[in-house]
């Protein structure tokens, strides 16, 4: 059900393709305008590049989120998928693992590419992967959520922002606190385990609310 | 007497209108007291002088914003599991006072850290994380309100305030982790000076006044919206038929 699932959702992300690379295009073009909005001093670039990066991808995800449930909720399929016997909860961790990988996982594999613009080390961008390895899962399990309770809502496209942004400072922290640290010459193993460990407690409690969101937006 | 009687808005509707005079009464005095207290018969602060005056309003806001978020997911909860009305209600009442403490602490803030740190805004983890509280008193209430069903507003406010509620600890631990990492040395918001009696009193009577005023507020905006939801109904039970 589960494999089923993610396949289905892999299949139609690929048929629309274009919705895929427009979300890593946005997070290049949102990390490429810092430069030019600040300068091109490489000591201060250095500094605010974690930062940078990672508030990117939270807008990033912000713009894919509003499709998790929407297009399935307009022709119908969310509806007979709540139907089925099997629990809601694993077709909802189905749909949210597909959407990490089709909208999470091409900005963890890109990122490193524009942490060179930032002029970080190698070995930092390996911390800018790991760190965003780790937290893009909580990204997309939290902004299941979001995506959830304002299925079919006017204006739902903001109002998810204003509902999961404030939810994912965690991340954030840690996320930009490993690269960061990296930057620094200090090890980056302490926020990566606090991420991983923030992923799992979310990973153990959101696709509950999400289900439940589901079951509300649905009556 | 059976007191579940008055988990139905429209009983307790009547009962909301009787209590809301007692608590607002007592509030009102409580404030003029505790304002007595603290202007005129609490020392000033060695340190800070007369400025440290603004914390009988300041700090009992902060913690009226940190508990009515919490109280307000616990009704929601209710609200949510028992398919009770009331106390969707009540976390809808509950939510604005909330976020107006949470709002009225921060400006006061702002207005006590001008004159003692010199500045306005201070990335301290207390504020922010006052800061991010009041987020996620904002976008509870503008779930509900872009839900058009009160129902469905109340149980996807319930599932929003749930997840908040244990979200805040993570918050609030990565944020403290976050400034001291950044930081290295962080402005205390007071240095834990031996509070003098008169000053905890001044605190405590606030503190209290402020709960008060609370209890009558959120009757007053669940009367409101007792009879918005339930018009007919409620306006039958004040007249008792």
């Amino acid at each position: 059900m589960l494999r089923w699932i993610v396949w289905r959702d892999l299949m139609l992300a690929w048929r629309r393709r274009t919705d895929m690379l427009s979300t890593v295009f946005f997070f290049v073009i949102v990390v490429s305008l810092f430069p030019l909005g600040i300068g091109p001093e490489t000591q201060l670039l250095r500094t605010i590049a974690p930062g940078v990066v990672w508030v990117a991808a939270l807008l990033a995800s912000m713009l894919s989120l509003g499709r998790l449930f929407a297009n399935d909720y307009h022709d119908g399929t969310l509806e007979q998928l709540l139907l089925t016997p099997q629990p809601l909860v694993l077709v909802v961790l189905g749909k949210t693992l597909a959407h990490w990988i089709v909208a999470e996982v091409p900005l963890v594999l890109i990122a490193p590419l524009v942490g060179v613009q930032f002029d970080l080390s190698s070995q930092t961008l390996w911390v800018l992967f790991a760190s965003l390895l780790l937290g893009t899962p909580v990204l997309s399990l939290i902004g299941s959520v979001g995506a959830a309770l304002t299925l079919g809502l006017r204006g739902g496209g903001v109002l998810i922002s204003i509902l999961v942004l404030p939810l994912y400072i965690p991340a954030l922290i840690f996320g930009s606190g490993a690269v960061a640290a990296s930057i620094m010459g200090m090890s980056a193993a302490p926020h990566l385990s606090l991420l991983g460990a923030f992923a799992i407690v979310s990973l153990l409690f959101s696709p509950w609310a999400t289900a439940a969101a589901l079951r509300i937006s649905l009556e | 007497m059976n007191l579940y009687k008055y988990a139905s808005p429209t009983m307790f509707y009547p009962l909301a209108g009787k209590m809301i005079p007692w608590f607002s009464t007592a509030a009102a005095i409580l404030f003029t007291t505790g304002l007595f207290v603290g202007f005129f018969i609490a020392p000033s602060d060695f340190q800070q002088g007369e400025a440290y005056r603004i914390i009988f309003i300041h700090v009992p806001a902060a913690w009226m914003g940190m508990f009515l978020y919490v109280l307000m997911a616990i009704y929601a909860g209710i609200g949510w599991a028992f398919n009770a009305r009331l106390a969707s209600m009540m976390a809808s009442s509950l939510a604005i006072t909330g976020a107006m403490f949470t709002a009225i602490s921060l400006v006061t803030g702002a207005f006590w850290g001008k004159p003692t740190w010199g500045t306005w805004w201070v990335w301290d983890a207390r504020m922010t994380s006052t800061l991010i509280l009041m987020f996620l008193y904002i976008g509870f209430i503008s779930l509900q309100a872009a839900i058009d069903d009160p129902r469905k507003a109340d149980r996807a406010g319930a599932v929003l305030a749930l997840v908040g509620v244990i979200n805040v600890p993570i918050i609030y631990f990565s944020v403290n982790w976050w400034n001291t990492l950044h930081q290295g040395a962080t402005i205390r918001i007071l240095q834990k000076p031996t509070i003098r009696g008169s000053m905890l009193a001044a605190l405590l009577i606030m503190l209290a006044a402020c709960w008060l005023y609370s209890v009558a507020v959120v009757l007053m905006r669940l009367r409101c919206i007792i009879l918005e939801r339930e018009q007919n109904a409620a306006r039958f039970a004040e007249v008792g038929v």
